[in-house]
């Protein structure tokens, strides 16, 4: 039993290794890109579309609306970043349903690299609307006194965002191989729905989170209605 | 060891490699695709708009227009009503008008009728009268119209009063040719009468002047400076006139 796709490496020369974490995210990044060439080969501006357009844009609209709903002012900004979070960790958790796939996000490795990702894009985002110096201004406050509380939390967050995930889909996947050593047919597939739903709020969760720390470097954090961590 | 930080590495560049994918191939299309159907619906809400802005323009315009019609109507009914009440009136004037002069002018032609059916009469009158004299005088006396007629005057002449002498005396002594006027020419016999019981009658020696005159109406006539000596059938004509006139009187009043 592997605790990580880590662990399971099919080719390594030096550090350089292909293990079943990158294998199966190139995998997923293939579905993706393809399946989004050939949904998006035949857009139309016209009332009639096809279906899968149809599902595209309710997904796309949808992400558009929830991060316009957390505060942040200019979707189309960040629906690149957050939609491919949510889409990449939502495809990792759904594939969970065919055997012999294991899901890249149940690698430590990958978690953190996400976090990583959110860890870098957060100060960046924060820089790009309101300056540097405002930015930085944001850790002194409500006092200079919170400055190093303010950035032990932006290095934990990381932290929890990227453990909590791992967890998550780490967790799921232990468990329905160890109950499919125990018990075998019913409960592993009840487990397995569970872990479609698990994995959906895991990515949903992750998403919002990201966003939220995105509206928080940037001006809307001023909103008092907005989620905080 | 959990962490591989080989992997962290590859899988961070792999999200940066999928953000951009996804960018391209996914984001960017179907906010496009959805960007440009919400501007099309905006612009044909626009276009609707402006069309509904345009109908009710047209509406107002035409609902205008229409009672403006109606009141251009309502004051030209009122006109035409009036023009058609006063030409009404004078086609009725100009009938009474007609009428009247209408019934002067048949006045007027059954009085021309009527003198003329008198003249005609009167004219027929003379001549039967003339022609059963004539045939009368000539069946019985073995004489003429003419010479009774000059007999007549002869008679007269003879008859005439002492005062009556004196004033035509008075009148001959500045004519020296006094004029018998007769309607038909006197044979000679007739006018050696009236020129001997002239010269007897006056006392003179003065020669008649013996002319035709068609208007006296079967009559004779000697006249001298004013003064006249005549017997005509004027007189009987103009009672028989008289005696039509009567008659044609009430045929008159009646018709008018």
């Amino acid at each position: 039993m592997h605790l990580s796709p880590d662990e399971i490496i099919y080719w390594q020369h030096g550090v350089v290794k292909l293990n079943a974490t990158i294998v199966f995210t190139w995998v997923l990044m293939i579905l993706l890109t393809v399946g989004s060439k050939l949904i998006t080969r035949k857009l139309t501006t016209d009332y009639q579309r096809s279906r899968w357009q149809n599902l595209l844009e309710i997904l796309i609209s949808g992400m558009v609306d929830q991060i316009k709903e957390i505060g942040l002012r200019q979707p189309e900004k960040y629906i690149g970043f957050l939609g491919t979070i949510f889409l990449f960790v939502g495809t990792a958790a759904l594939c969970t349903i065919i055997p012999g796939y294991e899901p890249p996000t149940g690698s430590l490795s990958t978690t953190l690299a996400l976090a990583l990702c959110v860890f870098v894009a957060v100060p960046l985002f924060g820089i790009e609307d309101q300056g540097l110096r405002g930015y930085l201004k944001t850790y002194t406050e409500p006092t200079v006194i919170m400055l190093p509380f303010n950035l032990i939390s932006e290095v934990s967050r990381t932290l929890a965002l990227a453990v909590r995930l791992f967890g998550n889909m780490m967790s799921g996947s232990m468990i329905i191989a160890i109950l499919l050593s125990i018990t075998p047919y019913l409960f592993p597939v009840v487990m397995t729905l569970l872990g479609l739903l698990t994995g959906m709020v895991q990515a949903y969760i992750f998403t919002v989170l990201a966003a939220v720390y995105i509206m928080a470097a940037t001006r809307a954090e001023k909103d008092p209605t907005a989620i905080s961590n | 060891m959990l962490i591989d930080w080989f992997t962290v590495c590859a899988q961070a560049l792999n999200f940066l490699v999928l953000v951009w994918l996804l960018r391209k191939f996914l984001y960017q299309p179907v906010m496009q695709a959805i960007d440009g159907r919400e501007k099309r619906i905006a612009a044909e809400l626009a276009d609707a708009d402006a069309k509904r802005t345009a109908a009710q323009a047209a509406r107002d315009e035409f609902e205008r227009k229409n009672t403006s019609f109606d009141q251009e109507r309502t004051s030209l009914m009122a006109k035409a009503a009036t023009d058609a009440e006063e030409l009404r009136k004078k086609l009725q004037q100009d009938v009474a008008n007609e009428a009247t002069e209408r019934r002067a002018k048949w006045r007027e032609s059954l009085v021309t009728e009527q003198q003329t059916l008198k003249e005609t009469l009167i004219e027929k009158t003379r001549d039967e009268v003339f022609a059963i004299s004539r045939k009368t005088l000539a069946d019985l006396a073995d004489s003429t119209l003419e010479a009774s007629i000059a007999h007549v005057l002869v008679k007269r002449m003879k008859d005439l009063g002492a005062a009556e002498k004196s004033i035509l005396k008075t009148a001959l002594e500045t004519d020296a040719s006094p004029i018998v006027r007769s309607a038909f020419e006197l044979p000679n016999t007739e006018q050696a009468a009236i020129q001997n019981a002239f010269r007897e009658t006056f006392s003179n020696n003065l020669t008649l002047r013996f002319e035709v005159a068609p208007d006296l109406i079967s009559g004779i006539e000697i006249t001298t400076e004013g003064q006249k000596i005549a017997w005509s059938i004027d007189g009987y004509l103009t009672t028989l006139e008289q005696s039509v006139d009567a008659l044609m009187k009430p045929a008159a009043g009646a018709a008018a």
